[in-house]
């Protein structure tokens, strides 16, 4: 994590985000949330609560949202922890930003199985498009990040861009996907290749088929 | 009786792994989930204990611990002050592996009837499910299939109508590997930072809150309820003796088709590949090698592999391991030094910090890789890289240093032939003329 941003704590993100508050969606899900430990554990609630403050901010400035210095201290005092126990969890869990990012946070998986089935000529697709990773674009579209793997090997290689994965890609599905997004398009999540379902080998499953055509009941073969 | 090796769909857990069926509460149901689980309530803790111990299940996690053995480790009379965890790690990270995300997004009621069942038995007060923040979609899916769950009364007070008592809670992370290791979820789950506690205590002992707790993979969990409709003997009757059962095995890489499937433990590499992934890319002389059990654990080369039982000893048996069945299949145009150089990189990236050799290792042994990787080193280095590998490996808290040493010993055992050459390569064999020197300024 040494090559996080440093965000200081300067006047304008404090002017800006000092009188964060949740909305009366995010207090709703705020209760739900709590009511899951035990009283007098509400700490547990730490991620939890810090990943519905950046969705919040995500919400209010259009982007994938990020974790401002005031907006942890309100976490914190939520919790009734230490802003240090709480902002100490932002930091050390990669899908906290503690930098602003784009519209689309583009997330590329770089890990062996992804590189094995061609993650290169997925970055080569951002770069392609002006992504850089570690940045934004000018436009405020995009920001591109290289991550560790994201459990989607089976329909390598991937992107996750906000909430969505897009699978078994190559080149040209990425810039599709990507140029897609530019023109405020919601481009199809999950896998792209064409008869593919989900994890099922390319060409239909090799197990299982009765399953594709109804919800097939295997009990009375149980005794056979 | 032989073992039975090969499966057929009548004998698979996971039905709906693909997701061509709904995941919900209904379809579950008539595919045969949640069909009076009452009555396997009523077998009672210990007999239901002693039938997951029969079918000679072990943790499908990695490490292969006997799961019901772990199961009775639990208090059997736990004090109203220190009620029973159970955590199901669906904290999947390990580089290669993806089975329980089609579980939670495709059959996400066998997991949660397998946490009433599991919860029960060792007399848990609720279960958390731990389900990694990259997740997002499928802790969708989670989520409102407990919800499910319990406006049918089948969690919650009076589960099933047994008169038990219990919760099905589920806890987002936020993106850490390392959360993945039983204590580091635990301290996440505090609401801290995800970095492992010394053991002992283990978790049995004092473990979520400092109460008893069982730590248990989404798969072993998920197939508890099938072992309990149709008995230890059906399951154990899969796979060689010591690693019974089906099993989710992953394939990705230089596959024709990379999938998820259900097998029977201890089916041949050979058969594994040839009945689910239409063969290796280029056919079998093109086969290098294949990390076995997710990015954990050592290589094997392509002659070892072939015919290894795909189980926990065989894979012992060839120097490596079954991990997670994550297999990862590479050929001969893989740049094998780059491949494990990578994961070298992913470790240094989760590393948490807190123990030196780890934290510290990880990154000097990713930097060498790098440099062996362009031949830009001097060939004792190899031996030096060895040796630190050794340092690291069994000198920190939890596994994850061992994890970063193993596949980098594995590279060194099978192919220093290949880290020779792109040395010589680069700064000409020995008795050539020296290497042009720089001035280092």
């Amino acid at each position: 994590m040494a090559d996080a941003p440093q965000i200081p704590d300067e006047a304008e993100v404090r002017a800006r985000w000092g009188a964060f508050a949740w909305s009366d969606e995010s207090r709703e899900k705020r209760n739900a949330i709590l009511a899951r430990y035990p009283a007098g554990r509400e700490q547990s609630a730490s991620i939890p609560l810090l990943d519905l403050a950046q969705r919040q901010v995500g919400a209010e400035t259009q982007t994938q949202g990020w974790l401002p210095v005031p907006v942890i201290e309100y976490v914190a005092r939520e919790i009734g922890v230490p802003y240090m126990r709480v902002y100490e969890v932002a930091t050390f869990y990669t899908m906290f930003n503690l930098a602003p990012v784009g519209r689309y946070h583009v997330q590329v998986c770089g890990t062996t199985p992804c590189m094995l089935r061609g993650s290169d000529d997925v970055l080569a697709a951002c770069k392609n498009k002006g992504l850089v990773k570690g940045k934004t674009t000018p436009d405020g579209l995009f920001t591109l990040t290289e991550v560790e793997c994201m459990g989607n090997c089976a329909s390598a290689p991937m992107v996750q861009i906000n909430d969505d994965n897009f699978e078994d890609l190559d080149y040209d599905r990425t810039v599709t996907i990507i140029e897609a997004l530019a023109r405020g398009e919601q481009p199809k999540a999950g896998t792209q290749e064409p008869g593919r379902h989900t994890v099922e080998p390319l060409g239909g499953p090799t197990s299982l088929v009765a399953m594709m055509s109804e919800n097939h009941d295997y009990r009375p073969e149980w005794g056979a | 009786m032989t073992a039975i090796t090969s499966l057929t769909d009548k004998d698979r857990i996971f039905t709906n792994l693909y997701g061509y069926q709904s995941w919900r509460l209904d379809a579950a149901r008539a595919r045969g989930d949640w069909d009076n689980t009452k009555a396997l309530l009523e077998l009672g803790q210990d007999k239901i204990i002693d039938v997951v111990k029969a079918s000679g299940l072990r943790g499908r996690g990695g490490a292969g611990f006997p799961t019901g053995t772990k199961w009775s480790f639990m208090p059997k009379e736990p004090k109203a002050d220190r009620p029973n965890f159970l955590v199901i790690n669906a904290d999947e990270s390990e580089p290669g592996s993806c089975k329980d995300r089609e579980i939670i997004r495709h059959d996400p009621h066998k997991l949660i009837e397998g946490a009433l069942v599991a919860g029960f038995a060792m007399r848990a007060r609720a279960a958390y499910i731990y389900i990694r923040g990259e997740y997002i979609r499928e802790a969708e899916t989670l989520f409102a299939a407990v919800q499910e769950a319990y406006d049918a009364g089948l969690v919650g007070k009076n589960a099933c109508g047994t008169g038990y008592d219990f919760d099905v809670f589920v806890h987002r992370g936020a993106g850490a590997y390392i959360c993945g290791e039983e204590t580091a979820m635990l301290e996440s789950l505090e609401g801290k930072k995800g970095q492992p506690r010394l053991k002992p205590p283990f978790p049995a002992g004092a473990g979520l809150y400092g109460c008893p707790t069982t730590v248990n993979n989404v798969e072993s969990i998920a197939v508890a309820p099938t072992i309990l409709r149709r008995g230890a003997e059906w399951f154990s009757s899969f796979g060689a003796e010591n690693n019974k059962g089906t099993k989710l095995f992953q394939i990705s890489g230089h596959v024709d088709r990379p999938t998820v499937v259900e097998e029977a433990m201890s089916i041949s590499f050979r058969e594994l590949i040839e009945k689910h992934c239409g063969g290796i890319r280029g056919g079998w002389d093109n086969l290098l090698a294949v990390i076995p059990g997710g990015s954990s654990v050592p290589l094997v080369p392509a002659k070892d592999i072939i015919d290894c039982p795909m189980d926990f000893d065989g894979l012992k048996g060839v120097g490596s391991g079954l991990g997670t069945a994550a297999i990862i299949v590479m050929d001969k145009s893989t740049d094998i030094v780059r491949a494990i150089s990578r994961i070298s990189y992913f470790y240094k990236h989760e590393s948490c910090g807190q123990c030196t050799p780890c934290r510290e290792g990880t990154g000097w042994m990713w930097r060498v890789m790098e440099r062996l990787r362009t031949g830009d080193a001097d060939i004792g280095e190899i031996d030096m890289l060895q040796q630190v590998t050794k340092q690291v490996e069994g000198h920190s808290i939890c596994a994850l240093g061992d994890a970063a040493a193993w596949p980098i010993q594995g590279l060194i055992k099978h192919f220093r032939p290949e880290l020779e050459r792109r040395i010589h390569e680069r700064t000409g064999r020995p008795g050539d003329l020296a290497p042009m020197q720089e001035a280092a300024e």
